[in-house]
């Protein structure tokens, strides 16, 4: 049962919300409340810009369950604008233009259903080409 | 404004603060519709309607919208009392669009939280009861949503127009607001036009009733007397929007209250995005508070089946300007455009039966 899971991850997974570090202002994402630039503590909570550029990418065809009414998609490496580095999937994309560096933003979208139609609805971050 | 009126009017005047648009990528051409079910014969009544992502609902779409209303008020959210989401198609039966909203925004957890449902109107009704709440100075701030991802059935008129989009607003005090809502009134009754039973996927409608006793009955009357009692003429509008089900009914009765094609034309996107039902005639105002002028009067009537008209008389304030370039043009979604054929559709849409 994973839907303690999914609660737990709401803030960071809706809004980008991850942290900052006190001691020399390093970003953190995912949260995981020790800096690691350079080791203190990092609690206070940080919403990042949701801006970012690819870092790198692959075409997934072989969904993982519970993914697969989305294949084929794009998975990205993310390097945000404040610097941390994330997974996840791109979308609204025109593959056409898809290339390393190209400019992201964070969207929340809906990314599976936790079981099958029965089950809640996952929502979290993906990234879409920047808007003209 | 006469005695006894019944006209809703906040004793605190109040307003829109902050407005935000949101229309999904993918266009599904009409001639893709007749193409499948008619042999390409008959009329359309749009040229194209908006298609949500296979990883967008109303909840996805009113987050975008809400973060759009959000950039251009510049609030704390933390003064946000109220999030309001007005739709008939919320991805939950049972539990609220408008708690994950509020998350996401970051509104919880001091906050009202609650769906509205009246077809397409939901989404006027929810600013109405936000006008109420910022108006008797409950809260100082509300947001109010109206966002569909709205369903045809195969081969059904309405397959050609059932489309998906929304705005949002955030209400507040008027002497803060980029445009004034000076007064709105309501006009319902029980009429059998359009429904969609518990547990059923696809709407029925009452095929030619939808006009004459439905949309027209009820815009008309709310219009009217809106005119009427304001004391006000259409020419004294910049600009009027009405719910858009198709292109032809909001021309139609546009010309029949006298507002001219001018006054009608930037507010009438159904032709571009389709029917986006509870965001219809509020995208249209986003359309135009984008290009609006300090002064300008502008005239929505809103309509939602079984049946009902919201109207509502807004007055652009000098703030606009300011806080329009603060998130993207209801315009720049509408040309964020990718064509999709009809099997793409049925598969994003979840038409194909996979067991
Ligand atoms: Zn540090």
């Amino acid at each position: 049962m994973d839907i303690p899971r999914h609660w737990r991850l709401k803030k960071q997974r809706y809004a980008l919300v991850g942290e900052v570090c006190d001691h020399c202002d390093s970003k953190v994402f995912p949260p995981r409340d020790i800096c690691p630039d350079c080791g203190e503590e990092a609690k206070t909570l940080y919403s990042f810009s949701g801006k970012g550029e690819v870092y790198s990418y692959t075409k997934v065809f072989e969904a993982p369950a519970g993914f697969d009414e989305n294949a084929p998609y794009t998975v990205a490496m993310v390097k945000l604008e404040e610097g941390p580095l994330v997974t996840a999937q791109l979308t609204d994309l025109d593959e056409s233009n898809l290339e390393i560096g190209m400019p992201v933003e964070m969207v929340t979208r809906k990314l599976r259903s936790a079981t099958d139609e029965r089950g809640m609805l996952v929502y979290g971050y993906k990234f879409r080409p920047v808007m003209a | 404004m006469t005695e006894n009126s019944k006209l809703l009017q906040p004793e605190n005047p109040v307003g829109i603060i902050g407005y935000g648009a949101y229309v999904p990528k993918y266009r599904l051409p009409a001639t893709e519709v007749s193409k499948v079910w008619t042999d390409g014969v008959g009329g359309l009544p749009v040229v194209e309607k908006s298609v949500p992502g296979i990883d967008e609902d109303v909840v996805t779409m009113s987050i975008e919208a809400a973060r759009n209303a959000m950039n251009r008020a510049r609030i704390d959210v933390s003064e946000v009392r109220a999030v309001w989401v007005g739709s008939e198609s919320h991805p939950y039966a049972v539990k609220p669009t408008s708690t994950i909203v509020a998350e996401a925004i970051g509104a919880v957890p001091n906050t009202q939280a609650a769906d509205w449902e009246f077809a397409c109107k939901a989404g006027t009704e929810a600013m109405v009861a936000a006008m109420g709440l910022v108006g008797s100075k409950m809260a100082k701030y509300a947001i109010a949503i109206g966002m569909d991802t709205a369903q045809g059935r195969p081969g059904d008129p309405l397959e050609y127009t059932a489309a998906a989009g929304g705005a949002a607003f955030v209400i507040g005090p008027a002497d803060e607001a980029l445009a004034e809502i000076e007064c709105t009134y309501s006009f319902v009754t029980d009429t059998p036009d359009f429904w969609r039973r518990a547990y059923q996927k696809y709407p029925e409608h009452g095929h030619r009733f939808t006009g004459e006793p439905a949309y027209f009955k009820h815009v008309t009357e709310a219009a009217k007397y809106m005119l009427e009692t304001s004391e006000t003429k259409a020419e004294d509008y910049a600009y009027v929007v009405f719910h858009q089900p198709n292109a032809k009914f909001p021309q139609t009765v546009g010309k029949q209250l006298g507002f001219t094609p001018e006054q009608i034309k930037t507010g009438l996107l159904v032709s571009e995005i389709g029917n986006t039902y509870s965001g219809a005639a509020i995208i249209g105002l986003t359309a135009i508070l984008d290009e609006a002028k300090p002064g300008d009067r502008i005239l929505m009537v809103s309509y939602g089946s079984g049946a009902g008209s919201d109207a509502m008389i807004l007055k652009v304030t000098d703030q606009i300007d300011d806080r329009r370039k603060n998130a993207p043009s209801t315009r720049s979604y509408i040309s964020r455009r990718k064509e999709i054929d009809y099997a793409t559709y049925a598969r994003m849409r979840g038409k194909l039966t996979m067991k």
